[in-house]
């Protein structure tokens, strides 16, 4: 596993014209190559990014500032629209789809001088939480091949762990960025819902899909929100950034209150990420922090909400995959009906089915009452519990998930012992709020993290805490 | 225990456009009930006196300047994305059986 220099560094470097960003997308290229057992990589976007990296080193030589990423080259998961290369979303029904135009927030990066390499992997239409589900490759974990990598962020994580780019970026609609983060060994960051645009990003579930960056360090990861924010007239749930920005936020703990979940530490949690955590809370005190029991009794039924919104909104995106305007299309078919219903059959894979047909009952009329509406109503609970939460502490603190990274075909043929890898993932989605995931140890040589949490729109105070924890737990 | 039949199943499929194997089909009927039995303990949960989060952070009627916009989007490219099509229009199926 090969290291990059902190990207503001590269970028730095290559505004002076000390590095070239060809040299870098083609180290970056190389990696990727030699890492293929790890299969974390769809597809490059090669002959574009050497143009995009030339036009960088000769607007350099123009004597031009080519922004805060100049010729730093990154993965994007393949659920974003972008030039260069096709974007599937690891769904058949998507293969050899060129997108017509590109993911606002690839444009935002574009625009800052990043340049797009890869297309990660990911479980199709980030359906998953292992990477398995994706229709075209098994993604593995960079610390063990026998092992997931996560999802269904799994080849954006695996991505930046492996070295292949400085960084990555992915979705979260309920645990996908923060999940692989830890089981691979990354920072990721879930932002507050809306704060990055979801303007060409393949839907998952409208009303939690979150984008955020992958990365090495917490101050990276700050640097790639900071340009991906704010508002986009392309997408209607859009929300202003921060007027201070998200670089350089205080990162003292001394005096604030971190609240610790005990719906977050039952039995189900191992030993292993338990002592890791202990560990960490001791090193929290002595940095001035205030470890305070927090108790929100509604967490253990987020999943279930979850459960039921996610394939309700699934169903619904998922609908536009018809096999008339894009993506696959059976030729056999002697009607249109016959054309839809055996395109959507042939192209989409097995969970994507299950969560069409779970979405449509739910959805159904004698049962939208008690399944979506309910779920609605429970999921208001959770946000006032969040928000009552967030009135005697500054941060919530917590695994990301029950258990380190588990074995490739372990959970894949049980839905509901993979459902359940999100358990403590899903309800900073519901809520909207603010998550991010912190590797702070390794045990029997794999990654263990923990996520911190804060209320809606304290994105830059999450950070600044979170940089904290990455410094305490070295 | 919510069952779903598999015929339960095969109508859920129809209004979803989408065709299933008889393999999925009983796959999913056994599958769904599991996952329908885990949601409905939200059942035991009260919820009196509140309202529904649709928007979770709380914006409403969101609208832009009613003019024109340049997407800049190549429409030869999104024909190229085309199953099938013929003088620049997309073709589909015979819609009457």
């Amino acid at each position: 596993m090969k290291s990059w220099d902190n990207i503001t560094k590269i970028a730095f470097s290559v505004n002076e014209g000390k590095s070239s960003a060809v040299d870098l997308v083609k180290e970056s290229l190389k990696r990727i190559n030699e890492a293929s057992e790890y299969d974390a990589i769809i597809s490059l976007t090669k002959d574009r990014a050497l143009e995009r990296a030339k036009m960088i080193d000769d607007g350099v030589l123009q004597g031009q500032n080519m922004g805060r990423l100049a010729g730093v080259p990154f993965i994007a998961k393949d659920n974003f629209l972008t030039f260069g290369g096709e974007t599937t979303a690891a769904s058949n029904i998507l293969k050899g789809f060129n997108a017509p135009y590109q993911a606002s927030a690839i444009e935002k990066l574009e625009a800052e001088g990043a340049i797009v390499v890869a297309k990660a992997n990911l479980d199709a239409f980030a359906h998953g939480a292992s990477t398995e589900n994706s229709d075209f490759m098994i993604t593995k974990n960079p610390h063990d091949k026998t092992r997931v990598p996560g999802g269904s962020s799994g080849g954006s994580a695996a991505s930046v762990v492996l070295g292949l780019a400085p960084f990555s970026i992915g979705t979260d609609t309920g645990g996908s960025i923060r999940q692989p983060a830890a089981f691979s060994g990354c920072v990721g960051l879930k932002p507050t819902y809306g704060l990055v645009s979801r303007s060409g990003v393949v839907a998952m579930a409208s009303s939690t899909d979150c984008i955020g960056p992958m990365t090495k360090t917490v101050g990276e990861a700050s640097l790639i929100l900071d340009i991906m924010s704010g508002r986009d007239p392309l997408d209607s749930t859009t929300i202003e950034k921060d007027t201070l920005g998200y670089i350089g936020a205080d990162s003292d703990l001394k005096g604030k209150k971190i609240g610790l979940v005990k719906e977050y530490f039952d039995d189900s949690l191992s030993s292993e990420i338990k002592d890791s955590i202990d560990e960490l809370i001791v090193k929290l005190k002595s940095a001035g922090a205030e470890i305070k029991d927090v108790s929100l009794p509604i967490l253990p039924s987020a999943l279930a909400v979850y459960y039921i919104l996610c394939p309700a909104e699934v169903s619904s995106n998922l609908s536009r995959y018809d096999g008339q305007r894009f993506g696959y299309s059976y030729e056999g078919a002697k009607d249109l009906n016959e054309s839809y219903a055996e395109s959507r059959a042939r192209g989409f894979g097995r969970e994507a089915k299950r969560r069409i047909i779970i979405g449509t009952y739910v959805l159904s009329s004698g049962y939208y009452d008690a399944y979506y509406k309910k779920a609605q109503l429970v999921r208001t609970k959770i946000v006032n519990d969040f928000n009552d939460a967030f009135r005697s502490v500054d941060f919530l603190l917590g695994p990301v998930a029950p258990t380190q990274a588990f074995k490739i075909g372990e959970k894949s043929n049980d839905p509901l012992a993979m459902y359940l890898s999100d358990v403590l993932t899903v309800a900073p989605n519901l809520a909207g709020i603010p998550a991010i995931t912190i590797p702070i140890d390794m045990k029997n040589n794999l990654p263990v993290a923990v996520q911190l949490m804060a209320a809606q729109k304290h994105d830059r105070s999450l950070l600044g805490a979170a940089k904290k924890i990455e410094e305490l737990a070295l | 225990m919510v069952k779903l039949s598999k015929e339960e199943i095969l109508k859920l499929a129809n209004l979803a456009q989408l065709k299933l194997t008889s393999d999925e089909v009983s796959e999913f009927s056994s599958e769904l009930s599991l996952i329908l039995d885990y949601v409905s303990h939200l059942d035991t949960i009260d919820v009196e006196g509140l309202l529904p989060t649709y928007q979770v952070t709380g914006l409403e009627n969101v609208t832009r300047e009613d003019i024109k916009i340049d997407y800049k989007v190549d429409k030869k490219q999104l024909m190229s994305n085309l199953p099938s099509s013929k003088d620049g229009q997309i073709q589909v199926k015979r819609m009457i059986g």
